[in-house]
């Protein structure tokens, strides 16, 4: 399978990626202690359809506190966001999917308020894991491996993988130009209906070349990444405090890169690498 | 330095009070307990006057004040009142910082406790003293849920407070302190609490206020504990907890933040009197660092015990995983490991949860590089409370395939690690004499034997042994010694394991498959870590860890044949 987007494509996913950290920004300075995280979702899902998206890859999420290192989690429901307050010196995490014109993003937007060193620590702490994952890409390790290799970074740090918290311990699923015809809009298990058709689609038809579109540290992902594009989440903890990012992994033919670098997170580690 | 008396009428008495220090300054005022006087802060309030304004008074009944005329004006609202008293005419202004020690602690809280309180007293230092209402809502409490846990508690308690009923039984206790008590003070005090004897202490009024002291006693305790009061307070307490009282037991204090939101926990390593008449200097720090934590505005300290714990093979798994508990209970950590840069990162973590923490690089093989760590930790950070020798490595092998060399790594490793780590460390906490623990990492490989693990499984027998003989020798000083049988843990000791009679290649796929599998067990270092911290707090002498290492410990009790007849299996 050969790369499938030109670069008008990779254009207009930049967008939408970028649409949804701008969602996310505005949500995050709006925040403070008292919000709920139902409050924090409703914000983020206004703030969305404001600029535009008509369907969600799945349904914005937000955690506060040890939420955000997905502390107690037992069941799949308890990933919707609930009546959890913000109060001072709490993480949160923010995740959301858009969907614009078919374009797809999936981000995750981790932030704090008041004072965590912690997470201070660890939101520096999250530079190493972009990095390493691009390396390991670049180098067509086998998926699985690459989960390795973070797991194995996750031991030296003394950080929790968090993300094998997800449904099928992924640390990323791939994105495609959603072409479904399925009602916009309408969600089915916090998932949009068009979604469901896709990766439905796309599990069958990547099953049968060997392949996983989820990547975990499993036998279906013991093959190179594929090209296309990747949701890249790892979502790392320390106590009770957690962190991510999440966003597109470009992975061509012979060549991988972060489908964008202006990011918040990357402007933070410049910021702080120049304060240094 | 000058101390100016000064008389402060309250509900009729005469109180005695005295300052030192510059007025303008933070107002501090220390209040003492039965049987003494203001005097028995005389080391602490020379200490806290440097910059501090420092009030000390004698409560009714003592020393120089005035002195009620019927049981009645004991009664803890006057006790109360006096402090208001006291605090409004040395300090009409800006609220006042308390400290107090026995009795005064107890008087105090009631002040403290007042409604509206936290507008005359901006904190509250408490030494060896509850509150009564406090106290008579933890018994309650333990008598409604009478667990064994708890029973014990009302059981201890009530033997160290036998003093309490002793002195509600007339004419008694007067006696005996009119008799030779009073005379026999300072003797009590040297064998009992170590405290040097000195002019001027006790205060020649010793006996009058001994025998008038009785009735703080006799006025308080009854009505308080039979129907305890719901007193809450917002002032920001700092609790000292002595460990060698011998009249308040530490868990006196559990569950104290129900009543008292912005508690910060201190602990000395002192007795009821030696913390204020040996270690004054220590409780004056103590006292500096809460007034200036709350005139910058923090009502809570960093959760900081004051004890320190060392944690060899710190930069990774059970080692990393115990520092990091440790330090979340507020220890001070030192960690050791061979590899710097991981042992460094464990400090940096304990740091983030905790004091600050320090990483040394030692290979515990060598006996005098752990001799010189242990030099090391004593000089820069104090002998130790808790030892933990957790560094350890793995090796898989039969007997006859493993080489002498082999052998001698696991052993120099393994055993001799522990050794030298009990050595160093134990001869320091020996001489220091203020007990202490030290905990060995064993394995359940100690008693379940395997044809294929006989260097590791003979190298944790040692330690297992080791450390109950070691129980036995330093039981006496006040040390106890824990072994710890882990089991089947997901930690990087599978990825460093070494493989008899493999090459390469071999090798690393033995360690995959280990690593997998135990990590397909998956469980936690972190548990281990709650286990050693238990064991430390109970001084268990040998802990099983996983379900495993428990099987192993009973079958091994109900058959060893079938144990022996299970090591001829091939595994690993």
């Amino acid at each position: 399978m050969s790369f499938p987007y030109d670069e008008h494509d990779l254009a207009r996913f930049r967008e939408t990626q970028q649409l949804a950290y701008h969602c996310a920004e505005q949500v995050a300075a709006w925040i403070e202690p008292g919000v709920t995280e139902r409050q924090a979702t409703a914000k983020l899902r206004r703030c969305l359809e404001r600029a535009g998206v008509q369907d969600y890859f799945h349904v914005p999420f937000a955690w506060f506190g040890d939420r955000t290192a997905f502390r107690h989690f037992h069941t799949p429901l308890q990933f919707f966001a609930g009546g959890r307050r913000l109060e001072e010196g709490m993480p949160y995490v923010l995740d959301c999917a858009p969907v614009v014109d078919g374009y797809t993003a999936d981000i995750g937007y981790g932030g704090k308020v008041g004072e965590n060193p912690v997470w201070d620590r660890l939101a520096a702490d999250l530079k190493v894991y972009r990095e390493l994952i691009l390396a390991e890409v670049r180098a067509r390790k086998p998926l699985n491996e690459v989960y390795a290799a973070v797991d194995a970074q996750l031991a030296v740090h003394g950080y929790d993988n968090r993300h094998r918290v997800y449904p099928g311990r992924v640390i990323g699923h791939r994105v495609t130009r959603t072409t479904a015809r399925g009602p916009a809009g309408v969600t089915l298990f916090g998932f949009g209906v068009r979604t469901l058709q896709t990766l439905g689609r796309e599990l069958i038809g990547e099953r049968l070349h060997g392949r996983s579109p989820l990547w975990a540290d499993g036998r279906s992902s013991r093959h190179a990444p594929t090209p296309g594009l990747w949701a890249v989440e790892p979502h790392i903890g320390f106590r009770d405090v957690g962190i991510k990012f999440e966003e597109l992994l470009v992975v061509t033919d012979d060549d991988a890169f972060w489908l964008d670098d202006d990011l918040p997170h990357v402007r933070r580690w410049t910021l702080q690498e120049e304060a240094a | 330095m000058t101390i100016r008396r000064r008389t402060v009428h309250s509900g009729g008495l005469p109180l005695a009070v005295y300052e030192q220090g510059d007025p303008a300054r933070p107002t501090v005022l220390l209040v003492h307990g039965y049987p003494d006087t203001h005097a028995v802060w005389d080391d602490v309030a020379a200490d806290l006057a440097v910059d501090h304004h420092v009030v000390r008074y004698d409560v009714r009944g003592a020393g120089g004040s005035g002195v009620p005329a019927a049981r009645d004006g004991y009664r803890l609202e006057h006790l109360g009142a006096d402090l208001f008293a006291v605090a409004d005419a040395v300090s009409p202004d800006d609220p006042v910082h308390v400290v107090a020690h026995d009795w005064g602690s107890i008087q105090s809280w009631e002040a403290v406790t007042e409604p509206g309180a936290h507008r005359r007293i901006a904190s509250y230092t408490t030494v060896s003293g509850p509150s009564l209402d406090h106290i008579g809502h933890w018994i309650r409490h333990r008598m409604r849920r009478p667990t064994p846990r708890h029973l014990r508690q009302l059981l201890v308690q009530g033997v160290h407070s036998w003093y309490i009923t002793a002195f509600q039984l007339p004419y008694l206790a007067p006696a005996v302190w009119r008799l030779f008590l009073a005379r026999a003070w300072p003797t009590v005090l040297h064998r009992m609490e170590a405290v040097t004897p000195r002019p001027g202490h006790p205060q020649p009024t010793l006996g009058r206020d001994a025998v008038r002291g009785i009735e703080l006693y006799r006025a308080n305790f009854r009505p308080v504990l039979r129907s305890p009061r719901e007193r809450p307070t917002e002032v920001p307490v700092q609790l000292i907890t002595l460990e060698r009282d011998r009249y308040v037991s530490t868990f006196l204090s559990e569950g104290l933040e129900r009543w008292v939101p912005h508690l910060t926990r201190r602990t000395l390593d002192a007795g009821h009197w030696s913390a204020l008449l040996e270690k004054g200097g220590t409780v004056a720090r103590l006292v500096r660092e809460h007034v200036t934590r709350v005139a910058a505005g923090h009502v809570q300290g960093p959760p900081v015990s004051g004890r320190l714990a060392v944690v060899t093979g710190g930069g990774s798994g059970i080692g990393r995983a115990t520092a990091l508990a440790f330090a979340e209970q507020g220890d001070r950590v030192v960690v050791c490991d061979l590899d710097l840069a991981a042992a460094e990162r464990t400090a940096e973590l304990c740091g983030l949860v905790g004091p600050r923490a320090h990483a040394i690089r030692v290979d515990v093989s060598d006996g005098e590089a752990v001799d010189a760590f242990a030099r090391q930790v004593a000089a820069e950070h104090g002998v130790p409370d808790v030892v933990v020798n957790n560094a350890g490595i793995g090796h898989a092998g039969t007997f006859l395939q493993t080489t002498e060399k082999e052998w001698q790594r696991v052993l120099d490793v393994n055993l001799w690690g522990v050794i030298h780590g009990c050595r160093a460390f134990g001869a320091l906490m020996v001489a220091r004499g203020g007990g202490g623990h030290i905990v060995n990492l064993a394995s359940a490989a100690a008693y379940l034997p395997a044809k294929s693990l006989a260097a590791y499984a003979t190298s944790k027998a040692g330690v297992l042994m080791l450390s109950d003989c070691l129980r036995a020798e330093l039981a006496p000083h006040g040390i106890g010694v824990s072994a710890i049988c882990p089991g089947i843990v997901a930690t990087n000791i599978t990825s460093t394991t070494t493989f008899s009679g493999t090459d390469p290649d071999e090798q690393a796929a033995k360690r995959a498959k280990a690593t997998k599998a135990y990590a397909r067990r998956g469980f936690p270092p972190e548990k281990v870590a709650a286990e050693i911290l238990r064991a430390v707090r109970t001084g268990k002498p040998v802990v099983p860890v996983t379900f495993e290492a428990k099987a192993a410990r009973l079958l091994g009790r109900l058959s060893p044949a079938l144990l022996r007849r299970l090591a001829r299996l091939d595994i690993g």
